[in-house]
């Protein structure tokens, strides 16, 4: 099962990944961070992400820190 | 059992926090520069010379030794720290206005002379540190701060196109424009940069890359809406492709 990892306190809420996955898989989430950003989260109750990496390529902040594949 | 395919480099430093704007393309240069480096293998034998602007802050992240310029001079320094290290990998990271305004002359000499540099630039047609200033790269009617009504033609003529000019160099051995707008780009972005650096380590000679990369705080724009400006606006003048490379 593919999934990514989300560094909270380096997200700055620039949104960039939302729109950049292909499944639509990452979300606008309620919790703030350190920095008073409003952050994304990781959604996926079916198991549906890919691994393309293409969220943490696009990330300018490396929130997106890991990715796996499987 | 799932495999990463994706991770912070390892020519990172621990703990590293990039202090860009929401958005800013930086963040992904030097994501990509430090992808490079792990790549080739040649992150403890580097060292960097920065000069003004944004892009200094480069030495904070990546874990390399790194000199400070004056303004504008990182091509300068950068021959110095070559010509008394030949064996190590030296290579520049500068803004537009710090490398095609400031710093043309030293970034032009240094690649007719032919060394064995890499320089990469990042052209967001601004001055991003300072305010949003009208630049060498600025868009004609585009709006600054310092051009108010857009960019007057008549007055200050035509934007500099960075890697047609060194192209056109004798020493420079590749010479690509790229841009960080979509992931594919990025990804292609990835290839000039190491080409760049291959044809330092081959010691073929200067290796140049300009990438057109977004700034949204002075634009004034959401990060998504300023990618589509580098897209419909950009891309246009600046048209990506491989200028020059030797190692065809």
């Amino acid at each position: 099962m593919s999934y990514i990892v989300i560094d909270d306190e380096r997200c700055k809420a620039c949104y960039l990944c939302i729109n950049e996955c292909p499944k639509k898989l990452i979300q606008k989430s309620d919790k703030t961070n350190k920095l008073g950003d409003r952050i994304v989260e990781f959604c996926d109750p079916n198991g549906e992400c890919l691994g393309c990496a293409m969220c943490a390529t696009r990330c300018p902040d490396m929130a997106i820190k890991e990715v796996y594949r499987g | 059992m799932a495999t990463q395919v994706f991770k912070i480099p390892d020519s990172f430093n621990k703990d590293f926090k990039y202090t860009f704007c929401p958005g800013c393309d930086h963040g992904v240069a030097i994501r990509l520069v430090g992808e490079v480096m792990d790549e080739l293998g040649f992150r403890e034998n580097t060292i960097a010379a920065t000069a003004i602007g944004c892009s200094v802050t480069l030495y904070d992240f990546l874990n390399i030794d790194a000199i400070e310029s004056p303004h504008g001079r990182a091509l300068a320094v950068a021959t110095g720290v070559k010509r008394a290290n030949p064996d190590k990998t030296v290579f520049t990271y500068s803004g537009d206005g710090d490398f095609a305004s400031i710093g043309i002359g030293e970034s032009l000499h240094a690649a007719l002379r032919g060394e064995k540099i890499t320089a990469i630039c990042i052209n967001n047609t601004t001055y991003g540190m300072t305010g949003g200033q009208c630049g060498p790269t600025t868009l004609v009617n585009q709006v600054t701060t310092t051009s108010p009504h857009g960019r007057n033609l008549d007055y200050y003529g035509y934007p500099i196109k960075l890697a047609e000019h060194f192209a056109l160099c004798d020493g420079v051995a590749f010479s690509a424009r790229v841009s960080l707008d979509s992931v594919a780009n990025i990804r292609k972005a990835k290839q000039a940069i190491k080409k760049a650096f291959q044809v330092q380590l081959e010691g073929k000679g200067f290796g140049f890359v300009e990438i057109l990369s977004s700034c949204p705080t002075n634009w004034r724009m959401l990060p998504e809406k300023a990618h589509d400006r580098v897209r419909n606006e950009m891309m246009p003048v600046f048209v990506p492709g491989i200028y020059k490379d030797l190692t065809i």
